[in-house]
């Protein structure tokens, strides 16, 4: 790679970044947090959950997979895209079946995070209350598609990183889910707990067993710090 | 000046927001100095007595008497607030919405492993409310001007927000109020 740094501005703020990167990666060098859901440091970015949408020259782009120009301006913090962003969080939660009350995930769920995060109280949709099945067979790990949000961190990471291919998509549109490369469940598979696929889910739709409620409310994830602010390195309020 | 109105009711729901509620701990005694109750199991009064400023419904509707307790309070209420996730999205109970009707009487008063009710009969009477197909939140049924969620809702998230629109303040909580758990 070349020398080169390439300099572009997000929200009137100059950042620096190096050629061929993405702006998700330059905004989180340089403590800037752009929302993301799909999104997952180590697997290919592919822009699918539209959550990290950015305006950029005008135009709207995912963060996580539209590289870095020089001289380019990029909008995130603005409350259009504030509000797309919470549209699509609303879309996810009335799609699925998503009972926070009784999630093993609730608390460290990036789903509910970015909710909390972007200030949502309600879901603006009429809920669909899909009917889904859940894989418990299993002996260590369940899948529950109520929660799934159709992100494909499995799936990649299945590939990619584990080498295996457990976890593929089937079906299309509203019809898409999850499902398992064996002839019918979950224990039919090579899966493993330790399995990077297994620990990757940002809801709670893929979960080892007896971990449920495991860390008190409270000292979660998400408890008293919004998502991303590892990322942020000013101390600005979130609204 | 008269005081404003509130009303609370607990529709599909396990009265766990009104004990959120009651857990405001000393702050009750203020909000009796700021609002008068109406209809509500708090005081235990069965009719809405005149207009109220603001409704708290707690749970969503899974039978007919719900909707029509829902509307009368959307008729009698100036703001209708949904408190707490099973007015917000039918929470628990909702968890009957993708099984068949029948199958859950089935499950409750014939097959399941604690019945004993030898000619399977499945209560019908005039008193008893008809079961919605689905529990529905409140904001299918009608308008929902205010959305506090939480199972249930922290005490500080409903002290905050009657407090700001008794006084005409916006409802902007913090984000340690908004919890869905």
């Amino acid at each position: 790679m070349s020398e080169k740094t390439i300099t572009f501005t997000i929200d009137g703020v100059e950042v620096k970044g190096a050629p061929g990167q993405t702006i998700l990666d330059a905004a989180d060098a340089a403590g800037i947090y752009i929302p993301r859901l799909c999104h997952f440091k180590g697997l290919n970015p592919h822009g699918s959950c539209r959550v990290c949408t950015v305006i950029v020259n005008g135009r709207p782009q995912a963060a996580c997979t539209q590289p870095i120009a020089e001289g380019t301006t990029v909008e995130n913090d603005t409350e259009d895209i504030k509000k797309h962003r919470s549209n699509i969080v609303d879309m996810m939660f009335v799609e699925g079946n998503h009972f926070c009350m009784f999630c093993e995930k609730s608390g460290n769920c990036e789903l509910q995070a970015l909710a909390y995060r972007l200030g949502i109280c309600a879901p603006k949709y009429p809920f669909q209350f899909p009917d889904c099945t859940l894989d418990a067979s299993h002996p260590d790990i369940f899948i529950d598609r109520n929660r799934c949000i159709l992100c494909g961190r499995c799936v990649q990471a299945s590939k990619d990183l584990d080498g295996k291919c457990v976890f593929e998509f089937v079906g299309r549109g509203a019809e898409k889910k999850i499902a398992v490369n064996a002839e019918a469940k979950l224990s039919d598979t090579n899966v493993d707990v330790t399995d990077r696929a297994v620990n990757i889910c940002p809801v709670g739709a893929i979960l080892k067993k007896r971990e449920g409620f495991k860390i008190p409310i409270g000292e979660r994830m998400y408890d008293a710090q919004p998502i991303g602010s590892d990322i942020e390195s000013d101390t600005k309020s979130i609204k | 000046m008269e005081k404003p109105k509130i009303a609370t009711a607990s529709l599909a729901g396990c009265f766990g927001c009104h004990m959120s509620l009651l857990d405001i701990d000393d702050r009750i005694l203020k909000l009796f100095e700021l609002v008068q109750f109406d209809k509500s199991p708090i005081d235990d009064i069965k009719k809405f007595t005149g207009q109220c400023a603001i409704g708290l419904i707690e749970g969503g509707c899974c039978n007919e008497e719900n909707v029509h307790n829902l509307q009368n309070f959307r008729k009698h209420c100036g703001i209708l607030i949904s408190v707490g996730d099973c007015a917000i999205n039918g929470g628990i109970p909702a968890m009957r919405n993708n099984i068949p009707l029948k199958e859950c009487f089935d499950e409750a008063y014939r097959d399941g492993p604690s019945v004993y009710n030898p000619e399977g009969i499945i209560p019908n009477d005039k008193e008893i409310p008809l079961l919605l197909d689905k529990v529905y939140p409140c904001h299918h049924v009608v308008k929902v001007d205010y959305y506090l969620p939480g199972c249930p809702p922290p005490a500080d998230t409903l002290w905050e927000a009657l407090v700001a629109l008794l006084s005409n303040k916006p409802l902007d909580l913090p984000y340690e109020l908004i919890k869905y758990d």
